[in-house]
């Protein structure tokens, strides 16, 4: 067992569950082997919209719970050895090491080491009409799109670097999410960065952790049918990896959730296209030949996994101001409620014909069709079933200006004086959209690089 | 042969949805191995497209993992733009796992879990 190294998760998205680092660090210590934690906290518009935060206040657009993930377990995972790594610097990785440094000096930990990595962020530095895209929203006029945020999907060459030269934490921003388990992987074994094979179970750790529970029974339980123990308490995932190369997926213990073949075949293919070609900046990722099994309570081994070599090029997601959206809901119940409900929304569609905005919207019946229905609204059209006792009415609408779309959003809650008998609840909101265009840039047109101070030397 | 039930996959087997732009992919994943082929045949592309028809859904696809006993659908086009251009409430279109769920297939009685 000497030759097992541990990386476990501690949030899956921004906006996870603040206290689910703590039986992942506990377990990590009582564990007793080499061990790191990471945190992946950014989707595919975050880095923007912490952009968007950061023009209105230059010490902000870094994972805005930061402190809260980190204050109860940064001094255990000093004082034990454990690495933390993290993409939460979002758009301002020096503003997220400033929160750290503040919070190391509070809790007497003035030498904890911070590293920050710089490079990902390309606005200004790329010429994006020179690259080739590789996905785009389909609505961008890009001479007149205003661009907020360009960054590159980095990989894990520069984390590595930081936790070589001694960083307890290493901020970055835009990397790829397995390259945060990639990288510890790879200091601690000295796994070359060409081992396409042990780049490869990194990257599927990554890949299986990245999401936090979603790997041990989070969007999984299903009551009745796949039930979990204590979903309140869902442990977060831990990797075990062998320096030959061995991969097996547990969790914190003493906590809620499980690891079983099931929630191992859902989030192994969660967000997978061609399952022999998942691209990172690292490696690239086949699991056609993979298969799986469980080695005890909560322990699911993964086996077959294969690598080939890394793409020549990164992706670099960009994203621009967008339309704005108007939403607006009220709701309807007990007798006829589905008729009113049918009535209210062919109405508002209605009003916002006769007042002539220049608007895209839809209509949903909550509780009738909404999710699963098309923006004509032909599933609650269709609808003739028994009658819900509680229906919501929403209208989603779309335009370029935030006046318009504010003006349809108010149509709903105007129904309170002009809508059916009973009706009530209204609430609306308008936000403004952002869309996303990713390029492919040749690697060495991303320089990165590495700052590494420690706590004292940074709050200076 | 002839004792085969219908029933919704739901009964059958287990799904997660997860997307990239205006594309969904959807694992459906059989509790029993022995179902692995029954899905094999009847879940097809050109159905899970059609379950998707009303939301402009242009193109799916199907990977096969036989040793997992799962498989992996790729929709184009079904997300109405995507989570940046939707209208969606669910703009990820994670909630359409169990749109595919609701697919009825016909299986034979034994293997009914």
């Amino acid at each position: 067992m000497s030759d097992v190294f541990l990386v476990g998760n501690g949030a899956g998205f921004s906006g996870d569950r603040v206290d689910a680092p703590i039986p992942v660090v506990r377990t990590l210590i009582q564990r007793g082997l080499p061990a790191a934690l990471f945190f992946e906290v950014l989707g595919e518009r975050t880095v923007a919209l912490a952009q968007l935060e950061r023009r209105a206040n230059p010490e902000a657009g870094y994972e805005p719970m930061l402190e809260r993930l980190l204050a109860p377990v940064l001094a255990d995972c000093f004082h034990h050895r454990i690495p933390i790594l993290g993409n939460f610097g979002a758009a301002n990785p020096p503003a997220a090491a400033r929160c750290i440094a503040r919070l190391a000096l509070r809790l007497g930990l003035p030498n904890l080491r911070i590293a920050v990595v710089a490079g990902d962020d390309v606005m200004g530095s790329i010429a994006l009409d020179q690259l080739p895209v590789h996905e785009a929203d389909g609505s961008i006029d890009i001479s007149s799109a205003r661009l907020i945020a360009a960054n590159a999907y980095i990989g894990a060459e520069p984390l590595v670097a930081a936790l070589k030269a001694g960083a307890d934490v290493v901020v970055a921003g835009r990397t790829s999410d397995p390259a945060l388990a990639i990288a510890p992987l790879v200091a601690h074994f000295g796994w070359s960065l060409d081992d396409w094979q042990k780049l490869a179970v990194g990257a599927a750790a990554g890949h299986l952790l990245e999401c936090g529970s979603q790997v041990t029974g989070g969007v999984f339980w299903d009551p009745g049918r796949k039930d979990i123990p204590d979903p309140a308490n869902i442990g977060f995932p831990i990797a075990e990896v062998t320096r030959d190369g061995g991969l097996i997926i547990t969790k914190a213990a003493d906590t809620g959730g499980l690891v079983d073949l099931r929630t191992i075949k859902e989030q192994l293919l969660y967000e997978l296209h061609d399952p022999a070609h998942y691209i990172t900046p690292d490696v690239v990722l086949d699991i056609s030949g993979c298969h799986i099994e469980q080695v005890g309570k909560d322990r699911v081994a993964i086996h077959g996994l294969k690598g080939e070599p890394a793409p020549e090029s990164l992706k670099v997601t960009a994203s621009f101001e967008g339309s704005w959206l108007g939403e607006g809901e009220v709701s309807v119940a007990g007798p006829n409620a589905l008729a009113r409900a049918k009535a209210t929304a062919d109405v508002l569609l209605q009003r916002l014909k006769l007042r002539g905005l220049p608007v895209r919207a839809r209509v949903d019946l909550i509780g009738v069709a909404s999710v699963h229905d098309s923006d004509d609204g032909a599933l609650w059209r269709a609808y003739e079933g028994p009658e819900p006792p509680d229906i919501r009415i929403r209208l989603a609408a779309e335009g370029a200006t935030r006046d318009d779309v504010d003006q349809a959003a108010r149509e709903v809650l105007a129904l309170l004086c002009c809508g059916t008998a009973g009706t009530g609840g209204a609430r609306w909101r308008v936000t403004p959209r952002i869309l996303t265009r990713s390029y492919l840039v040749l690697r060495d047109r991303v320089p990165t690089s590495i700052t590494s101070r420690t706590a004292q030397e940074i709050a200076a | 042969m002839s004792d085969l039930v219908e029933l919704p996959l739901y009964d059958l087997a287990h799904s997660r949805a997860g997307d990239k732009g205006n594309r969904a992919n959807l694992s459906l994943i059989p509790y029993k191995p022995e179902l692995y082929p029954i899905l094999a045949e009847q879940v097809t592309e050109a159905r899970v497209l059609a379950l998707f028809a009303h939301r402009g859904a242009t193109r799916c696809r199907r990977y096969d993992l036989p040793l997992l006993h799962a498989f992996n659908f790729v929709v184009d086009d079904v997300l109405e733009g995507g989570v940046n251009a939707s209208l969606n409430l669910d703009g990820h279109g994670k909630t359409q796992s169990f749109r595919l769920l609701a697919m009825t297939v016909q299986v034979p009685r034994h293997l009914v879990p």
